[in-house]
């Protein structure tokens, strides 16, 4: 058996082997990059400087932090659980780096074509709550154990929204031959050449977009880290090389579910003209669809910056109420009405029609709840005896 | 059928040299700091970071019920999620009698869903 990579036919372990290599040099340039660029576009939000000592305007300064984080000292807590405490950073950063088998980056340019690709990749990113929740409990400390079990409540809460936004998606993909939906992630950027799918499903890109801030941890909902309430959450025990497997977890799911998010709703490397370039010149056409998707995750990855400089963190009862209460019916409501709209073949615009009423609605939603915050729970206004009906 | 079976094989391949590569990857970090790093254990260095003062007793004790009703509705609706994958890949084609029998699946749960948040589930106290 034999794959084919740089137009050379070369045995499919080495194949998958050079692939994963390429992979992981993508991964550690893209998240030192991103360490660096977040750290200036937040520096430059809050009017001040960010890095700028460590080489030609600090672009140093990631590679300077690896180097000093291997040269601290590796502690381990004397309380902690030594097996929990040692294979948390395994569990949490395996998963993710797993994700990057079913990323198209270009046309012919994936580690893998699977037929579940999808499906694999939300399995497999969603492991990683599990190292979270091993981080805390094997720390023994109250602040990591507090901070896993919010990681947990809150990764579980928004991995349905999340979930069920791109089925949504995927359910629209029309293949060749009147078929309907894929979960082959690179079917699924093929067919989004002319019109990308965040056109026909506006809601579910919404909602795709806030669980992704919620399954990074990261601002408004970032209470499983926040340092005024938890010092840091579940890894507040891990010192120096460990500590730093979190952080290189946190920035590779980010840049993932960005490629994700850019694969599935913003037309990846297809749109616009990505095969039309191609079939011009391959070599351009290349350069092309990289530069495509690298832009759309780019954007993606900006606006989530720009959000943590803006927004205030939510509270614990509202993140969970937004994604039960709001979130879910909502997402439940737009396969609905996809279904219903696939299943007696009725024009796409009908689709458009239906996901933009539900993102009004949304919209509608989330400022009516700004303009007037819910009163935080457990204040003696009646209900403090604990029962369990409201 | 045998050549299908090779393909699968190659493309799962890929994520099982994946999990090593990984494996790996943290494992060599964590060999580079041993070497590199100064290592000098002492009793102060092993105690928790909390408030300066000893912990009283093991952090992992007890746990907030409301966690546990959040886990217990995460798995039914995971579950129906996994019935949804395969679902939405054939429905389209099984007509509408299929999208029927979704549809009053997805209206059970979600009418159990309403049931939760009318007896307060959804409510963090």
């Amino acid at each position: 058996m034999n794959g084919d990579i740089f137009g050379l036919e070369i045995n499919i372990w080495l194949d998958a082997l050079v692939r994963l290599g390429l992979a992981v040099a993508l991964m550690t340039v893209v998240v030192m990059a991103l360490i660096y660029l977040e750290r200036k576009v937040i520096a430059r939000f809050q009017q001040r400087l960010g890095p700028t000592r460590t080489g030609p305007a600090g672009i140093l300064q990631s590679p300077a932090d690896a180097l000093k984080l291997l040269g601290k000292e590796d502690l381990r807590p004397k309380n902690a659980d030594p097996w929990v405490f040692e294979l948390a950073p395994y569990f949490v950063f395996i998963p993710i780096f797993l994700v990057f088998v079913a990323i198209p980056f270009a046309f012919d340019w994936q580690i893998r074509v699977l037929e579940l690709g999808l499906l694999y990749v939300l399995a497999v990113s969603s492991i990683n709550i599990v190292g979270w929740v091993m981080a805390g409990w094997g720390s023994d400390n109250r602040y990591a154990m507090l901070g896993a079990l919010r990681a947990a409540a809150q990764g579980i809460s928004y991995e349905l929204p999340l979930v069920l936004a791109l089925v949504a998606v995927a359910m629209v993909v029309s293949l060749p031959g009147d078929v309907r939906g894929s979960l082959n992630l690179v079917e699924i950027v093929a067919e989004q050449g002319h019109i990308p799918y965040i056109v026909w499903q506006p809601l579910a890109f919404a909602i795709f977009y806030i669980a992704m801030l919620a399954e990074l941890n990261r601002t408004p909902f970032d209470i499983p880290v926040g340092e005024s309430e938890v010092v840091g959450g579940p890894f507040v025990e891990y010192s120096g090389i460990r500590w730093s497997m979190f952080f290189l977890g946190e920035y590779t799911a980010l840049l993932l579910l960005s490629l994700r998010g850019a694969a599935v709703f913003l037309g990846g490397w297809a749109w616009p003209l990505g095969e039309e370039v191609a079939d011009q010149n391959a070599a351009l056409g290349l350069l092309y669809q990289f530069t495509l998707t690298a832009a759309k995750a780019g954007v993606l990855i900006f606006t989530i910056f720009w959000v943590r400089a803006t927004m205030p963190r939510l509270r614990v009862d509202q993140l969970m109420a937004f994604s039960w209460k709001v979130l879910l019916p909502l997402t439940f409501a737009q396969i609905a009405a996809n279904g219903l709209v696939l299943v007696y073949g009725w024009p796409d615009v009908v689709l458009l029609a239906a996901s933009g009423g539900g993102l009004v609605l949304l919209a509608v939603i989330i400022d009516r709840a700004v303009r007037r915050p819910t009163p935080r729970p457990g204040l003696p206004s009646g209900g403090l005896e604990g029962e369990a009906v409201r | 059928m045998g050549e299908s079976l090779h393909s699968l094989f190659g493309d799962y391949l890929a994520v099982l040299l994946g999990t090593v590569i990984g494996f790996f990857l943290v494992f060599t970090a964590l060999v580079a700091t041993r070497v590199l790093a100064p290592f000098s254990p002492e009793r102060e260095k092993g105690t928790t970071y909390e408030c300066g003062m000893l912990p009283l007793r093991r952090a992992s004790t007890n746990i907030g019920v409301r966690f546990y009703l959040y886990a217990i509705l995460f798995v039914l609706f995971d579950v129906e999620a996994v019935f949804l994958f395969p679902w939405m890949l054939s429905f389209v084609e099984l007509g509408a009698a299929a999208y029927y029998q979704m549809l009053l699946f997805i209206l059970v749960l979600g009418a159990g869903l309403a049931y939760a948040w009318k007896k307060g589930a959804l409510q963090w106290r």
